[in-house]
């Protein structure tokens, strides 16, 4: 039944970096090579008072906001610019940029580095979500320490919770995850032909040239950016390449010379960005037949000292509030709190898995207090087809969830196992539906992002692809050419596709909100299209291809109405677990997972997303602990932050179900981040039904467990 | 200071570095075999592998002086040999390489594996790859790749 775009290729990028020839950032020799390290603030709230440093020997230097240009400012442009490129007076955070040191000897770097002394006047911080509304140590934003707040209403919330007999409450709390890509975060910045030009291991080469073209004060033009191969990213190397980035190109505009900052594995889990923490509290009003009425959901995310995209992230938590329900009555509120933590920002799924892991949680929940067991309880508030969002507007997709239902209790034999498990005090299943939105949110793609991709003709049976998407280990290189092939009637082996070079490509916007594939791939399948009509005007041939809205869509981004997503990759995920009577450790013993992406670009690279996703999202409902102490991430290590190794889960085994999206290439939707959103609160679900008590927090430990247990 | 000799990728080769300097520095930046990663440099995710005399070792734990009369295989020298090509022709048919950073030192974990137990279940597979951390893949296209490995490989190990 398979789609021949779906037929498992060999990925492109395989033998070179098995055989490690492939060339990650460090990997690289640059000439006269010098290194840079970031002076940070040790306090987390503090106005600076006085800096005092070491002489610094010939052929070392202080880099700090002295030596930004004139023509250029000390703000870095993500979303928002309030995070400064060196501290200015004041840090919000432990581990805020000050300086760099930058020198030809690493080890004469670190101890002039050592050398320096900051003097600090202290302030009151606050780290928690609580702590920050409260404004605890006075407002560190406006004079509420809210970055922003959203209200999505849906029908009339108000007046179902008057008629409610009966309110289902609860609060559920996410912490921070650390991406833990394997290659941590760095760069080199070189002068290359009057050129500032950085070599990146990123997601986003434009965010970062417009970055630095800002603070250096230049056209972005004047800027080049190369990606090199990623070694991995998940949303981590997305906005905070930028704060490493800006720095080190003042230090390069000024010493025209190639430096580098790459960070160690400490320094990378110590001092870079995690997802949002957030704390969700739903409220669901029954009537006496314990059918929904309404829900209130109210949403707080930590954002930390800087905004950057924290809105964004926001929006999307309420946007994919509600799950994949159809709530007749709803009130979704969302706030997004400042506090003295290190600002917090994307990381795969961007705001969805929290919202999901709450709604998911809180459904089984609600489903238990009515008497009924989850899946059944769920599945009457599936949301169908032309039903109303939160957002007030129809759902357009096709849901397959019933066929998607049916397929993973096939697969897992769940409706059995959930009811024998009732009586079992040693096992437990569970089970969530996640949808995700593909692509920016509302009218991104088209306002703001504005793609163009271009394609060229370079030999008799040859084509180029130029995008500014990067392959970071999702297959990305592989799949383009797929598509670009398959039009062409060509081998994907044909098709030439760069690591993108700002200087060579058109922008094709980030890689990131499980676009790359739905909308770049729509793009170049439209743009090989019309390669092929003009192939015979011989070998130059170039084409170019420009966004377009899907028809029917309409948005409205002040007050978020409208059709928050062109589409939605669907999802289910079945856990099972068992806990050891002695230990309360608790161990998978099953993972069953259905997924709607659309038409899956190719079985192999998507059986790998689906594994690496759900995996990544077991870690963090189960182990991935990450607690601020005294301002500081408390697990800094490898060591103590502690992911899944390849003896904590058994295989993922899953099924996709076909389902063409028109706009998507050969009927693709996005699938990176979808593949993320559902295994955290099946797994939850499945160790409340094991210990018969509600799990309201991830990660669930066994202290926990064993808290619960007494 | 004495010259530190071991035996790299089946030549002898010396180092003048100071013996405390990481197995992994020297190998990185001495004689650029950058197949070696460092995921962390203290011993948890297996990105730095080689084998020491036939033995899976993390080469950012090893101090370069411990290393003296030593024979050390890198990616580099194991992806010359029939048993590399093999590891390496598996893994990305089996898809076991995404962003690729563990890959080269998951195909040491794999040779060091087969070396021991050319026929493994799968959970001697995972046991024998669990000091190597992956954060793409979720592990199981890497387990697919080790079996399909000692598949292909049969009269190799
Ligand atoms: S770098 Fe050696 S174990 Fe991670
Ligand atoms: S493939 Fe990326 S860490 Fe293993």
């Amino acid at each position: 039944m398979s789609n021949k775009i779906s037929t498992a290729v060999r990925r492109v990028d395989a033998v070179e970096k098995a055989s490690g020839r492939a060339r990650y950032i460090s990997d690289y020799e640059f000439k006269g090579l010098l290194y840079a390290r970031v002076l940070r603030s040790e306090k987390p709230r503090a106005k600076i008072t006085g800096i005092s440093k070491p002489d610094f020997p010939e052929g070392y230097y202080y880099i700090d906001g002295k030596d930004i240009p004139s023509e250029g400012r000390n703000n870095i442009q993500m979303i928002k610019d309030d995070w400064h490129v060196f501290a200015e007076g004041e840090v919000r955070y432990i581990g805020e940029t000050i300086a760099l040191v930058v020198g030809p000897d690493k080890e004469k770097v670190l101890q002039l580095l050592s050398e320096i002394r900051v003097s600090y006047k202290e302030e009151e911080p606050a780290y928690t979500i609580a702590e920050g509304l409260a404004c605890k140590g006075g407002p560190l934003f406006g004079d509420d320490n809210i970055y922003g707040e959203y209200n999505l209403v849906k029908g009339n919330p108000e007046e179902a919770f008057k008629n409610a007999v009966k309110v289902v409450e609860g609060t559920y709390k996410t912490g921070f995850q650390e991406h833990l890509y394997m290659e941590p975060q760095g760069m080199v910045g070189t002068w290359e032909e009057g050129k500032l030009t950085i070599y990146a291991s990123a997601q986003c080469p434009f965010y970062i040239r417009k970055s630095v073209a800002g603070v250096i004060g230049v056209d972005e033009k004047n800027i080049r950016i190369k990606q090199v191969t990623t070694g991995g990213a998940f949303g981590g190397k997305e906005h905070f390449p930028d704060v490493i980035a800006t720095p080190l190109a003042v230090a390069v505009h000024k010493l025209k010379q190639p430096v580098e900052l790459v960070f160690d594995r400490i320094e990378d889990i110590s001092f870079t960005c995690k997802r949002h923490p957030s704390e969700i509290t739903i409220k669901t009003a029954l009537d006496k037949n314990n059918t929904i009425l309404g829900m209130d959901i109210d949403t707080r995310i930590n954002g930390g000292g800087y905004e950057s995209s924290t809105l964004i992230v926001l929006q999307r938590a309420l946007l994919h509030g509600l799950g994949v329900y159809n709530i007749p009555n709803a009130h979704v509120r969302g706030r997004a709190v400042a506090t003295n933590t290190f600002p917090s920002d994307a990381y795969r799924g961007f705001g969805a898995p929290q919202g999901l892991f709450a709604i998911e949680l809180h459904m089984s929940q609600v489903a238990r207090e009515a008497g009924m067991l989850p899946a059944d309880f769920k599945r009457k508030y599936f949301i169908k087809t032309g039903d109303m969002t939160v957002t007030n507007t129809t759902m357009k997709d096709v849901v397959k969830l019933e066929e998607m239902f049916k397929a993973a209790d096939d697969m897992s034999d769940y409706s059995r196992k959930v009811k024998e498990y009732e009586h079992d005090p040693l096992k437990g299943i569970g089970i969530s539906f996640v949808n995700h939105g593909g692509g920016f949110t509302g009218n991104g793609e088209q306002e703001i992002i504005k793609s163009v991709v271009k394609m060229k003709r370079t030999g008799e049976k040859k084509a180029a692809l130029y995008v500014s998407n990067v392959e970071m280990g999702q297959g990305l290189q592989t799949v383009l050419r797929k598509i670009a092939a398959q039009e062409l009637g060509l081998d994907y082996t044909d098709i030439d596709y760069d690591n993108p070079d700002t200087d060579i490509v058109p922008d094709s916007g980030p890689t990131v909100a499980s676009r790359s594939t739905m909308v770049v791939g729509y793009l170049i399948q439209e743009c090989a299209k019309k390669l092929k009509t003009r192939w015979d005007e011989g070998i130059g041939t170039e084409t170019e291809h420009h966004y377009v809205h899907p028809p029917g869509l309409v948005w409205n981004q002040d007050t978020l109405q409208g059709d928050a997503y062109p589409s939605y990759g669907w999802g289910l995920n079945v856990v099972e677990v068992e806990m050891d009577p002695v230990t309360f450790e608790i161990k998978t013993t099953g993972i069953w997972t259905v997924f709607d992406v659309g038409i899956p670009m190719d079985d192999t690279i998507m059986a790998g997303q689906v594994s690496g996703g759900v995996i990544q999202a077991l870690g963090y409902a189960s182990m991935e602990k990450c607690e601020v102490l005294d301002g500081r991430f408390r697990q800094h290590t490898m060591a103590d932050y502690v992911i899944p190794t390849s003896v904590d889960f058994p295989e993922v085994k899953n099924v996709f179900i076909e389902n063409p999206y028109a706009y998507g290439p050969s009927g693709a939707k996005g699938a990176g981040e979808l593949v993320f959103d559902a295994a955290a609160p099946a797994y939850a679900d499945a160790v409340q039904q094991l210990t018969g008590r509600n799990i309201y927090e991830i990660p669930v430990t066994p202290e926990m467990v064993m808290g619960a247990l007494k | 200071m004495k010259d530190i000799e071991f035996t790299l990728n089946g030549k002898k080769v010396h180092s003048a570095a100071d013996p405390l300097k990481r197995l992994l520095d020297v190998l990185r930046d001495d004689f650029t075999e950058t197949g070696v990663k460092e995921g962390c440099g203290e011993g948890e995710c297996g990105a730095c592998s080689v084998l020491m005399d036939g033995k899976l070792v993390n080469s950012c734990m090893v101090p370069i002086g411990a290393a003296e009369g030593c024979d050390i295989v890198t990616p580099e020298g194991l992806r010359e040999t029939e048993k590399g090509k093999v590891i390496i022709e598996s893994f990305a048919d089996s898809g076991a390489v995404q962003c690729g950073f563990c890959t080269p030192g998951m195909m040491m974990a794999a040779d060091a594996l087969l070396e021991e137990n050319s026929n493994p279940s799968e959970e001697e597979i995972r046991e024998a790859l669990s000091g190597n951390l992956c954060r793409c893949t979720g592990y199981d296209l890497i387990v697919k790749g080790v079996k399909d490995s000692a598949t292909r490989g049969k009269k190799l190990w």
